[in-house]
Formats: C-alpha cells, sequence, structure tokens
C-alpha cells in the first residue's frame, strides 16, 4: 500500500506540494484564528503562527523526505546535470562516446554471432531434446545407412532418429534448370521435427519401400519463391531432377531450411531414392559413412544415457559386423553440420568473446582515466560543491550519473552500428554456388547483454574518481587553486590504468599481428599443387545422364578438345580436386592381409582418381616412378600414384616404387610413382597419406577438368565454355580460377584474420586515444611550469624529458608486458588460426614498431604543444 | 529492547490523539497535546506535519478532505488498523522505557 503511495506521489509530485501548502495554510489560519480571538492583533497573530512553520520551502521538503519521489527526482536532476556538463565539453564527450562504441559495439557483434551459432535454440518447431550423434573420434562425424537403421532400431533412449546428407543435382523443367543443393532425408525427418507442409504434402517414412521407391521431392520455401513464383499448382508436377523424373509432393514452410544453421537446401528428397539408380547402393553397404543421423532423446533422458545406449549397440555391431569394427556414438549439439565446424566454430568464437572483452576492458580503463582526470580538472567544482554543504555521496552520485549517461549512450549507438553491420552480414552470402546463408541479427538477448554491459562500464568508470572525492580537502584546494601539479610527481592510479590499456591492446595487437602472418603463411604453404593459372571446369557427368560404361569416352573427348585449344599448355581430370568441398579416406592393408577390419589396416589414405596428365596441369611434381597413361585402363593391372608420407609409412626409407598394398579383398595395387605430399582436405592438416588411381579403374562421374593456361581467365572461359557445350550442351559446368575455388578452404582462416585484425585496429584506436589524452593531459597541467623552464633556457631535449617521460615509460612498459602476455596465450591463438605462433622475430619486431609508431603518432600533437610554449605569453596570463 | 526515541514518543502521541479523539486535523492535534498534558507537551509545527506525512506513507493513518465546525476546510486524520496496532506496541515500548528510566534514577 504505502510503497504504492510513494510511487503515485512520484508522478503527481506538485500535486503533493499544492497540497502541503493548502493543508499548512489551513493550520496557519485556524492559529490566526484562536490568537486573534484571544486578543492578538491580527498582524501579530499571523507572525507568531508562520513563524512556527520557519521556512515553506525546506517544510515541505521535509515532509516529503521519505517519499520515492525525493529520490528519483533527485535522479533526474542529477541526469539533467549530467547532460549539461557533458554538453560543455564535447570533446571529453565525443572522446568518450567513441571508446565505449568501439568498445560496446565489438561485443555486440561478436556475441550476436555466439548467440546465433552457439546460444540460441534451433529454428525448428521443438528444438528441445535434438542431437546429432557422431563417433566419438573428433571431426568424424558420418555413419552408413545400416548403422543408422540399427541404432534407430535397437536403442530404447530415442523417441526418433532421423538420417540425412547433403547432395548436389540439377532440376530442370520444361524451360528452366538449376543446380540445386539438397537434404535427402530418412522419411520420417518431417514428422520427427515437426513440420506442416505449406502446400501439398510432406513424405513419410510409410512413403519408403526400399531403393527407388520413393520418386518424391518436397521444395523449399524459398526455392519455390525464386523458382516457381510461389505458384501452389507446382504440387503433384513432375520436375526433372539429373534428368530422372520426380514428382513435387509439396512445399515447406517458410523459414524451414533444416536443422543446419548456415545451409539453406532447395529442395528435399527421401535418401532412400536418388536421381541416380546406383548411387543407392549406400544403403546397404556398412562402410559407407556418409550420412548424418539427428536423434530427440525421450523425455527425462540424459545424453549421457542415450550416449552409454548408443555406444553398447555399437559394440554389438562392431562384434557382428567386421565393416563396423572400431564403430562409437557421442552427442553433440546440432546446427553446426555435426561436430565438423562446430569444435572449431565453437573454440573460434570463444577465443574472440575474450578478445572482444578485453577491448572492452581496454576501453573501460581509456574510459576510467579519462573520468579520472577530469575529475582531477574539476577538483575546484567538486571542493566549492562539498564546501558548501553537498554531501560526498551527492558529488559521487553526480559524477556516476554523468559516467552511467555516457555508456548507455555511447552503449546505444554502439548497438545501432552493430546492428547495421550484423544485418549486412546477414543479408552476406559467402559463396555464391553454396546455398549458404549466416542469419546473425541480434535478437532481445542481445540487447539486454548490451545494456547490461554499458551499465557496468558506466558504474565502472565512474566508480574510478570515487576516491580522489573521499580525499578532497576542501579547503586546501581553494587554497591552492588547481591542486593537481603536487599529485603528478606520485605514480598515480591514472598511470596504472594507462599501463593496464596498453597491455591489453598490445596483447590485441599482437594477437592480429600472428593471424595475419598466420594467414599469409597459410597462403604460402605448399599445397602440393600449384593452383596460379590453373581453371578449374567442374561438372557431375550424371547430371548428364551419362553413367557407367558412357562416362570414360565423354571424359577421352574433354580432354582431347580442350587439350586443342590454343594456349592451353596442359590440361588433366580428378574426380574432385584437393582442397575442394568432398574427397574420402579409405583404410589401407599391407600386402598379405587377410582379415579386412578396421583395426588391421595400416593407416587411412584419402585417395582421388585422376587422369593421365592431371600431375602436369596441376603442377604436382613426381618424385619418382611415372605417371599413369591410357593403358592403366579397366583391362591392365591396378596400380596407384601415392605421396611421400603413403611412401614412407609403407616402406620406410627404402623405395616405395613396385610394393603392392590392398584396400580390401579383391583391390590390390601396385605403386608405380611417388609424388610430393600436398594437402587435400585443410590447410591445417598435419602431412596425410594419400593415393590416386587412374580414372578408368576407379569409375565415378565427378569430374574437374583441370586446365592450366597462361591466358587470363576473362579470355580462356568462354573458349572454354563453347569447347565443352560441343561435347554435350545438357552438361551443367562451374568455371572458375582454382585460386577462387579455394576461397571455401580459406574462408575460416579468412574469417578469422578479420575478426583478429579488426580487434587489432581497435585496441590499435584506444591504444592512441589513451596515450594521446595522458600526454596531452600532462602538457596541459604543466604549461606553467614548462614555461618557466623555457623562460630559464632549457633546451628543447630537456622539455620533451620532463613532458612526455611518463607516457613514453608506461608505453614501453605496458607494451613489453603485452608481448608477454602474447606470448603467453600462444595456445591459444593456435586454436584460432593456422601456424599461429608468436614465437617469431619478426613478429616481435613488427607488434614493437606498431606499438612504437602508436605511440609517436599519440605523442607528436602534445609534444609540439610543449615545444611551442610561449613563455612571456604564459607569465603574462597568470 | 523497547524501540526508544523523539520520534517514536511523537507518533506515539499522535496516534493516542487519534485513537481517542476519532478525527483530527494538524492543528487539532497539537491543540489536544497541549491541553491533554495540561500544557506541559507542546508538539511543534515543524515536526509534526513531517511525521503525519510519514505514518500516512507507512499505512498507519488516513486523510481526507473536510469542512471544520468553523467552516474552514481542513485535512483530517482517522487511525487505521495497521495504525491501531502500531500504537499498542508504541504504548508498549513506551511503558518498559519509562519503566528503564525510573529504574536507572532510583538506582543513582
Amino acid at each position: 500500500m504505502s510503497i504504492f503511495r510513494r510511487v503515485v506521489n512520484t508522478f503527481s509530485r506538485s500535486k503533493l506540494h499544492q497540497e502541503i501548502d493548502a493543508e499548512i495554510q489551513s493550520h496557519v489560519e485556524m492559529r490566526m484564528a484562536d490568537s486573534i480571538a484571544a486578543g492578538m492583533s491580527p498582524e501579530e497573530a499571523r507572525r507568531d503562527a508562520l513563524i512556527r512553520f520557519g521556512n515553506r520551502v525546506v517544510m515541505r521538503e521535509r515532509i516529503t523526505a521519505a517519499d520515492a519521489a525525493t529520490v528519483l527526482d533527485a535522479f533526474g536532476r542529477d541526469l539533467r546535470y549530467a547532460a549539461r556538463q557533458l554538453r560543455r565539453s564535447p570533446a571529453f564527450t565525443a572522446t568518450a562516446l567513441i571508446t565505449l562504441i568501439v568498445g560496446i559495439g565489438a561485443n555486440v557483434v561478436v556475441f550476436s554471432v555466439l548467440n546465433a551459432l552457439v546460444l540460441r535454440p534451433l529454428d525448428l518447431p521443438q528444438p528441445t531434446g535434438l542431437y546429432n550423434v557422431v563417433h566419438q573420434q573428433p571431426a568424424y562425424d558420418n555413419h552408413s545407412y545400416p548403422d543408422y537403421v540399427d541404432f534407430r532400431s535397437k536403442n530404447s533412449t530415442f523417441t526418433d532418429m532421423a538420417a540425412y546428407r547433403i547432395d548436389m543435382a540439377g532440376l530442370s523443367r520444361t524451360d528452366a534448370a538449376y543446380k540445386c543443393w539438397y537434404y535427402k532425408v530418412s522419411g520420417n525427418y518431417f514428422d520427427m521435427l515437426g513440420v506442416q507442409p505449406e502446400h501439398g504434402r510432406l513424405f513419410h517414412a510409410s512413403d519408403e519401400h526400399g531403393p527407388n521407391s520413393a520418386p518424391y521431392i518436397v521444395l523449399s520455401h524459398d526455392f519455390w519463391r525464386r523458382h516457381f513464383d510461389s505458384d501452389p499448382r507446382i504440387v503433384d508436377a513432375t520436375v526433372d531432377i539429373n534428368k530422372h523424373p520426380f514428382t513435387v509432393v509439396g512445399v515447406a514452410p517458410a523459414g524451414f531450411h533444416g536443422p543446419d544453421l548456415f545451409f539453406w537446401p532447395d529442395f528435399w528428397m527421401p535418401i532412400v531414392d536418388s536421381p541416380d539408380p546406383e548411387d543407392t547402393n549406400f544403403l546397404s553397404n556398412r562402410g559407407s559413412h556418409n550420412l548424418w543421423i539427428l536423434g530427440k532423446l525421450n523425455p527425462g533422458v540424459t545424453p549421457q544415457q542415450a550416449t552409454d545406449n548408443l555406444t553398447a549397440i555399437a559394440q554389438e555391431l562392431a562384434r557382428q559386423n567386421p565393416a563396423d569394427d572400431g564403430l562409437s556414438a557421442r552427442l553433440v549439439k546440432p546446427g553446426l553440420m555435426g561436430d565438423m565446424f562446430g569444435d572449431p566454430a565453437r573454440s573460434f568464437l570463444a577465443g574472440v568473446m575474450l578478445l572482444a572483452f578485453l577491448v572492452l576492458l581496454a576501453a573501460c580503463a581509456n574510459l576510467a582515466s579519462l573520468f579520472a582526470a577530469r575529475t582531477a580538472d574539476r577538483s575546484r567544482e567538486l571542493a566549492i560543491r562539498l564546501a558548501i554543504g553537498s554531501s560526498r555521496w551527492n558529488v559521487v552520485r553526480q559524477l556516476l550519473s554523468e559516467a552511467v549517461l555516457l555508456s548507455v549512450l555511447g552503449g546505444a549507438l554502439g548497438t545501432f552500428f552493430s546492428t547495421i553491420l550484423l544485418n549486412g552480414l546477414t543479408r552476406w552470402q559467402p559463396f555464391p554456388e553454396f546455398p549458404i546463408h549466416v542469419t546473425v541479427s541480434p535478437d532481445p538477448k542481445v540487447f539486454l547483454v548490451a545494456l547490461l554491459l554499458s551499465i557496468a562500464s558506466g558504474v565502472l568508470c565512474g566508480l574510478v574518481p570515487m576516491r580522489q572525492i573521499w580525499a578532497t580537502d576542501s579547503a586546501q584546494v581553494m587554497k591552492s587553486g588547481g591542486g593537481a601539479a603536487i599529485v603528478l610527481r606520485r605514480f598515480t592510479l591514472r598511470d596504472l590504468l594507462l599501463g593496464i590499456q596498453i597491455t591489453l591492446c598490445t596483447l590485441l595487437v599482437t594477437a592480429s599481428l600472428v593471424a595475419l602472418r598466420g594467414m599469409q603463411r597459410s597462403l604460402h604453404a605448399r599445397l602440393g599443387f600449384h593452383p596460379q593459372g590453373v581453371i578449374l571446369a567442374e561438372t557431375d557427368l550424371h547430371m548428364g545422364g551419362h553413367s557407367g560404361a558412357s562416362i570414360m569416352p565423354v571424359r577421352k573427348r574433354m580432354l582431347e578438345e580442350v587439350g586443342r585449344i590454343p594456349g592451353v599448355t596442359s590440361v588433366g581430370i580428378i574426380d574432385e580436386t584437393p582442397l575442394g568441398t568432398g574427397g574420402s579416406t579409405s583404410p589401407v592393408y599391407r600386402e598379405g592381409t587377410s582379415d579386412f577390419r578396421m583395426s588391421n589396416s595400416a593407416f587411412g589414405a584419402r585417395f582421388f582418381s585422376i587422369s593421365p596428365g592431371y600431375l602436369q596441369a596441376a603442377g604436382t611434381r613426381l618424385l619418382g616412378g611415372r605417371d599413369f597413361t591410357w593403358h592403366d585402363d579397366a583391362k591392365a593391372p591396378n596400380v596407384a600414384i601415392v605421396n611421400e608420407t603413403f611412401a614412407q609409412r609403407m616402406a620406410g626409407n627404402t623405395s616405395a616404387l613396385g610394393l603392392r598394398f590392398a584396400l580390401g579383398e579383391k583391390y590390390s595395387y601396385e605403386i608405380v610413382g611417388v609424388v610430393e605430399n600436398g594437402k587435400y582436405e585443410s590447410l591445417t592438416e598435419t602431412p596425410w597419406p594419400a593415393m590416386f588411381f587412374p580414372l578408368e579403374q576407379n569409375p565415378d562421374s565427378d569430374t574437374s577438368l583441370v586446365v592450366r593456361s597462361p591466358l587470363p581467365t576473362a579470355e580462356i572461359v568462354p573458349e572454354l565454355r563453347r569447347t565443352l557445350a560441343q561435347i554435350d550442351p545438357s552438361l551443367p559446368f562451374v568455371f572458375h580460377s582454382w585460386p577462387d575455388a579455394l576461397a571455401f578452404v580459406l574462408f575460416p582462416a579468412r574469417v578469422a584474420t578479420a575478426a583478429l585484425g579488426v580487434m587489432g585496429l581497435l585496441a590499435a584506436m584506444l591504444a592512441v586515444t589513451g596515450v594521446f589524452g595522458m600526454a596531452m593531459y600532462v602538457v596541459s597541467k604543466r604549461m606553467k611550469e614548462l614555461g618557466i623552464r623555457v623562460a630559464l633556457g632549457a633546451q628543447a631535449v630537456q622539455l620533451m624529458r620532463s613532458a612526455l617521460s611518463r607516457p613514453l615509460i608506461l608505453l614501453l612498459s605496458g607494451s613489453s608486458a603485452g608481448l608477454l602476455l602474447g606470448v603467453m596465450a600462444s595456445q591459444l591463438l593456435a586454436q584460432i588460426v593456422y601456424q599461429a605462433t608468436p614465437r617469431d622475430p619478426l613478429l616481435f619486431a613488427a607488434v614493437l614498431t606498431t606499438m612504437a609508431v602508436l605511440g609517436l603518432v599519440a605523442i607528436c600533437i602534445p609534444a609540439q604543444r610543449a615545444l611551442r610554449i610561449d613563455p612571456a605569453g604564459l607569465l603574462r596570463e597568470e | 529492547m523497547a524501540r526508544n526515541d523523539l520520534q517514536g514518543t511523537l507518533d506515539l502521541l499522535v496516534l493516542k490523539t487519534l485513537s481517542q479523539m476519532g478525527e483530527l486535523h494538524g492543528y487539532g492535534i497539537v491543540l489536544h497535546i497541549q491541553r491533554a498534558s495540561d500544557e506541559l507537551l507542546s508538539v511543534e509545527e515543524g515536526s509534526l506535519y513531517p511525521a503525519l506525512h510519514r505514518m500516512e506513507m507507512s499505512g498507519w493513518i488516513r486523510s481526507e478532505w473536510k469542512v471544520t465546525d468553523t467552516n474552514r476546510k481542513a485535512k483530517f486524520y482517522r487511525l487505521t488498523p495497521a495504525g491501531q496496532k502500531e500504537l499498542q506496541s508504541a504504548e508498549k515500548s513506551f511503558e518498559q522505557l519509562v519503566k528503564g528510566i525510573r529504574a536507572i534514577l532510583r538506582y543513582a
């Protein structure tokens, strides 16, 4: 009740005052009437009545002292006063605001990304209890279809389990053809995720009747809108996928794009069906690990219980099937393609979040020293306020209101700018050929974090000058006029703050330079091929309706025709280029192995199929033996070319040429050549065994033409396109230069470098403003002293030394400390960027140079100001 | 231990006055206390009104604008049930205070 009334009073403050006045008035009148009745003169009676109340305003204040109104009113007054103070010193306000925008903006951006990728639940109707089932080994995510079926039917901890994989195909209608990315999913997929169709129907488990029994697709809302003009009549229409007829049974609801955060498929197809009939063999092959399992836990079951349950099933399967040897299960949070991107993304984001937080800390240190300096400047004003009776708490509250007002304003602006940036990021499609969107728009949680960060940094910075206020002796301050000169001799809190700030900034600059250097190194790392000067023309012959025996003649014709194009120096074919998006690994067995289970294999090796001439076109050096010829065909003995690591593992230091190895019971190969090591899946991988097979002995429909030519891309591509169209006009080709194609592999490193680079840049800005502010302040405080020195004949060098030695010492010690911390944080950095090692003399030099240059830039203007002191003018002023 | 301060005593006087007189305005309270204590106690206006406002905020008393016998508008206060309870505990603690002071005076 009373609280309610207090709050009501807040809103009707003037009414309350009127009421109090009226009450006092009536009291006065009643006493006057009594006094007059007792014989006083009216004049006397009025004086007597009024005098009992004393000062009317003070009275009123005393009556309402207990109201919430008073507190809130004072707060409003503080805010208004704070705004006025800030308006009066625009330079200070602008510096502080920019600092805050940088600090809080960086955090909002990084937190939004973290929120979108890790914290926010999946954008599905029922996201709780969903987990991807992956293997125990990190980054080994995929299971085989038979294993999926067994996991699903034998477990007791999941409501249901669905399987899905990503594939690419050409979708064509009478008048148009599109290259599409799509999900192949088990029939129960939509039902498990609780999705309802926008139009038509979705397919269900009951539609599956063995391989190639369900030629249906469900279009994504976005694809339907873009290419079918949102026409509901598409339901039950037939489209061709890789030239095989499929029925469009329905359209998925808007916004539904499956469990992967980035990936926006064009349509969904039952996993039992395929546009290429022989492509359904994996359904019965336990060795083909090519799909993700997504499970929904039973209510009340913990992930640990489910893992134990699945592990038991995996062990049983491994006993029964040799191909399942070593099978294991682990649950991971879905959203980032199983664990493939999940772990690296999570640790990267955590690292960047930490760096962003350091930027904010540095910004706060900057701000705190600004506030401390400002408080010292205003010491006279504060002393006067204390002297005329303001309580110290009032003064602190005043300064705190200024700090919080500033920080909330800065936070709002920072959030505003980051929102623009994030919306841009959401619209950005990093790879035009992949349906990848990163939706990172901020949500209420982000805004809340921004507000909390703003207030926290405001309070933190505002409290720093508190000690100064408590120590203020008003009489002393007013006597000495400024009072700050004495403080300058000592090592102050401000110095400490600047030191901390420079340390943090150096740490960040170190981190960003480490990233840049790592990036530069990874660009110059030996890839095992030379991408410069190579154009790739990629296609899948299945999309042109070719299969089996008709594939090789088409490929041979392509090589012949393309080789005849003027300006083409060499050309070859590989099924999938190394460092591309595909690539497979197979266990390798020594000659004589009879028991082909996983644990008996010598090692795993990546494998590729190549045509004669590929090695030359790709620029891969042949270290020994021979390249393939067209005589290495299906009828000839099986041969292979292996890389150095493979040869070394197989033969030690002796020559591997002529040795034999096996991939399975019927698959025995002779090593006929050895090539240099390369990178096959990522730039960060350690040297890994790899083997190359002749195209004809390892048939596949994926075809990447590797065309080396000194001609510019723009000239060679139209020529290539025309030549290839003559061979088969229906084949969709993707043309790009090999360096461009590598962009996908380099993407994480690029993002990391960009993120760290921006952090470093922000830190550099903060360092400059910090040192600048400090040096400027010192010089302005000591104008008089410096003027006297000049008048007494001090040289420029002496002047500089006394004015700027302190900022320089701080810069030097802060930088060293930051560099030291950077070296100690190398483990963290190595997680984020490839080949990040701060133990690099060049890097040390670069960091120190950067900090020195930043210091010089920051000190330049204050130094000039100190040098330009006109002693005569200064002394006259005093 | 009894809560004892001057404010508490003033509260007690005001609450007791209102419980005896039912409904009264500020000036009336001043006069009543003066008269009932045989002019021994006089409540100062400067303390009375802050106390009345505070007690009203605490929900012990309620106020209402009314017209007096002499046809003036005045704010009349009356006790609430919560005020009744507060009065009882204030009386009890005052008794203890008096007992305590008396004991000390006797000892000395």
